[in-house]
């Protein structure tokens, strides 16, 4: 029981990761309705610049955890969502009302650039930080010495994703901007009609996406300790499975996805075997979508003839 | 007319100082700042400006550059009045294309005999046209975007690898045996997708051969895992082993041997796979299962309204396209003589998609003219090492933009009325799954 309460905390804490990344998929395909597949990569950018923020700032003589923190956070998440912007701007504007499988193309083009850009610029081997954020809390001391633990990183990522998640419902349902957001998603024509600058509000939703994922990736950099140029794509398909998992398009099935998808991996891994722990993943996904072809949340695509 | 044409010196440059400057935040830190990793575990960084400044001078200078391009273009989408004479001219050497390249292709291994790079690149544009046109009937024929294709290319790698390594089961016999094989999975992978559309049928496809891939690396007893499968046979021609020994075929018709003969004959052997492959799709679209898979492209509701049983068309796709995957895959297994799942990654699959998607999806010549184009520059940009994923990725980039309908846009339809009148692809739906 013990062991089981442990692993439930620990995939708890990979789905909330998960989830800030799903939720920048979702978000993007509800408005523009294509795969961002550099989206992945965007999460990976924005684990590298939190990482060269920490390293300036602590080699410049920083010694404050909090303030060294918020300061990482806020300027990966100003540059990351800066690279999403240009990654939209760049690849997926000009191929706006192509067919679909343009963009779709682009995207994996585009995700290629970010990762070959990185491990160009930063090199291929993997970057380890030491820990920054220590010790934690003993919840349970079982029968047999085995210990639950709740440790302070752990307690951060699902406050920090919380707190997020708040934030962003609170932007979605009730400013000019969400409600833009909303409009867009309904009809991007009847919306510009009426005065929403549908080119800006895409905009807005790749930056919002872009910095959610930033934020993930700090918290990743925090939790594992690492980074490398490769760890986002394994990481963007596990996040994408968890945006369609939940219902591709809604905003509380991505973070629904992403928590279900942290806790069968880490579940899998912890009573089977830790190398299918991917293809328990991607296996449960199959079998939902058979069962429900839109999702766990999502609506039912109507299709009118 | 004069405002309206050019923008002026002054929005150029300050759209290049935009740019500049994005680019420089962009860059501040991945680029001005090197980490590494030191001896002792401890991560160090220094800073690199300099090759931050030129960065940002060459975003600077490439962005007045383009600007200046798209001013001296025109906007884009503007119909640019072509004689017609040209236009003719054009349309005789886009007949004369194919037979010319396929005329070309034969005459390869008799051209570059001594040139064992050029056949060696030969064979890897080949086999990627193969894949393509398997796909091609996946994506393009019957709209259903497929982005785990790699697993069936897998499937029948790892079928004649086993089979012969294992069993001593000769090359011929696998190669059918590897295309079955292929095309049960690729109908296994049907089921449960039926229902599905457009994207949430991609990353299924794309589960299906991370899944492929996870289990060939991980199921050590069998596969191999990470270290994969060596020793794989070589093929013989039917029986007669390509090898200096004495009963080889060099002996047999008294001619020195030579390493060559083996390449050239697998280079004729992917050849009569792709020309199989090409083959079969184009008889296959003028049968009902063809046109029903185009129909299927077009509008599955009105399909099934017209009593097309959408089931079996779809898995007959799947199965179809798989299958020449998988006789691909036997191919790749037995050129190689090794094979490992390295080669199986999602990569692979981006890859062909991207070769089906440029060719024009559905037009035959276009995908070769992709793969050629594609695997060809890959090639070109060997010695650049680890900047040629980065120049593969922003080519993909460019020509979508460029071109997000394909080399070849239109297309030539199986029925007509009264008059042949290939069509706009604008016209024609895709991927809608």
């Amino acid at each position: 029981m013990d062991y089981f309460a442990q692993q439930l905390i620990n995939g708890l804490v990979l789905g909330s990761i998960y989830g800030l990344i799903a939720i920048g998929y979702t978000m993007v395909y509800g408005i523009v309705g294509m795969i961002n597949f550099a989206h992945g990569d965007i999460f990976m950018i924005g684990g590298f610049i939190a990482l060269i923020t920490f390293l300036i700032l602590v080699s410049f003589g920083l010694t404050a955890i909090p303030l060294i923190l918020l300061v990482v956070l806020l300027v990966s998440m100003a540059i990351t969502a800066l690279y999403g912007w240009t990654v939209e701007r760049i690849a997926y504007r000009p191929l706006r009302h192509s067919f679909r499988l343009a963009p779709m193309l682009s995207a994996i083009g585009m995700s290629f650039v970010l990762t070959n850009y990185s491990q160009v610029a930063q090199g291929a081997r993997v970057k380890p930080v030491p820990p920054i954020i220590t010790g934690g809390y003993t919840l349970h001391e079982g029968a047999g010495g085995f210990v639950v633990q709740l440790s302070n990183i752990q307690i951060i990522v699902v406050i920090t994703t919380v707190v997020l998640l708040a934030l962003f419902t609170w932007l979605v349902s009730s400013t000019r901007l969400g409600r833009d957001m909303r409009a867009c998603e309904q009809d991007q024509t009847m919306a510009s009609l009426l005065g929403v600058d549908v080119d800006r509000t895409i905009s807005m939703t790749f930056v919002i996406g872009a910095a959610l994922a930033a934020v993930a990736g700090m918290m990743y950099l925090l939790y594992y300790g690492l980074v490398d140029f490769f760890m986002g794509f394994v990481a963007g398909i596990k996040a994408f499975t968890a945006a369609v998992l939940g219902g591709i398009g809604s905003l509380p099935g991505a973070m629904l996805g992403g928590l279900l998808i942290g806790l069968i991996e880490t579940l899998w891994s912890a009573y089977f075997s830790v190398e299918y722990k991917d293809v328990a993943a991607f296996s449960i996904l199959i079998v939902v979508l058979i069962f429900l072809p839109t999702g766990l949340l999502g609506r039912p695509e109507v299709e009118k003839v | 007319m004069q405002t309206s044409r050019a923008p002026g010196v002054a929005f150029i440059f300050k759209k290049a100082l935009i740019s500049a400057l994005v680019a420089l935040v962009l860059f501040s830190l991945m680029i001005g700042v090197r980490t590494e990793a030191g001896s002792d575990g401890q991560l160090t960084y220094w800073t690199r400006f300099g090759d931050l400044a030129m960065m940002v001078a060459t975003v600077f200078g490439g962005s007045i550059v383009v600007e200046l391009l798209r001013q001296w273009w025109g906007p884009v989408g503007t119909v640019r009045v072509v004689p017609p004479q040209v236009t003719s001219a054009l349309s005789l050497g886009a007949r004369l294309v194919a037979p010319v390249l396929l005329i070309f292709t034969f005459l390869v291994p008799v051209i570059f005999y001594n040139e064992r790079y050029i056949l060696d690149l030969g064979i890897l544009v080949l086999t990627y046209v193969m894949l393509g046109w398997g796909l091609n009937v996946v994506v393009g024929l019957a709209g259903l975007l497929d982005l785990g294709y790699v697993a069936f290319y897998a499937v029948g790698a790892y079928s004649y690898a086993l089979l012969a390594t294992n069993f001593g089961l000769s090359f011929w016999i696998c190669l059918p045996l590897a295309g079955i094989l292929a095309a049960f999975w690729g109908v296994l992978l049907g089921f449960p997708v039926l229902r599905l559309r457009g994207d949430y049928l991609a990353i299924v496809t794309l589960a299906f051969g991370e899944i492929i891939r996870l289990v060939l690396l991980n199921w050590q007893s069998v596969t191999g895992g990470p270290n994969g499968v060596t020793g794989i046979p070589r093929p013989t021609m039917f029986g007669i082993p390509l090898s200096p020994g004495d009963d080889g075929l060099a002996a047999m018709l008294r001619i020195e041997f030579s390493p060559t003969h083996r390449i050239v004959f697998l280079f004729y052997l992917i050849l009569a796979l792709a020309l199989l492959t090409n083959w079969v799709t184009i008889r296959l679209r003028r049968l009902p299962i063809g046109r029903a898979w185009e129909a299927l492209r077009e509008d599955e509701v009105a399909c099934r309204a017209l009593g097309i049983n959408t089931t079996t068309t779809k898995l007959t796709a799947f199965a179809t396209g798989a299958m020449f995957g998988g006789l691909a895959g036997a191919f790749f297994a037995t050129r190689q003589g090794f094979i490992s799942p390295e080669s199986f990654t999602f990569h692979e699959s981006a890859l062909v998609l991207a070769i089906v998607v440029l060719g024009g999806m559905g037009s035959q010549l276009g995908v070769a003219l992709a793969a050629l184009a594609m695997i060809g520059g890959f090639e070109l940009f060997r010695g650049l090492d680890q900047y040629r994923m980065l120049v593969f990725g922003m080519a993909m980039v460019l020509l979508m933009i460029w071109r997000p309908r394909g080399l070849i846009g239109h297309r030539a339809p199986t029925v007509f009325l009264e008059r042949n009148q290939a069509i706009s692809s604008d016209l024609v739906k895709e991927g809608h799954g």
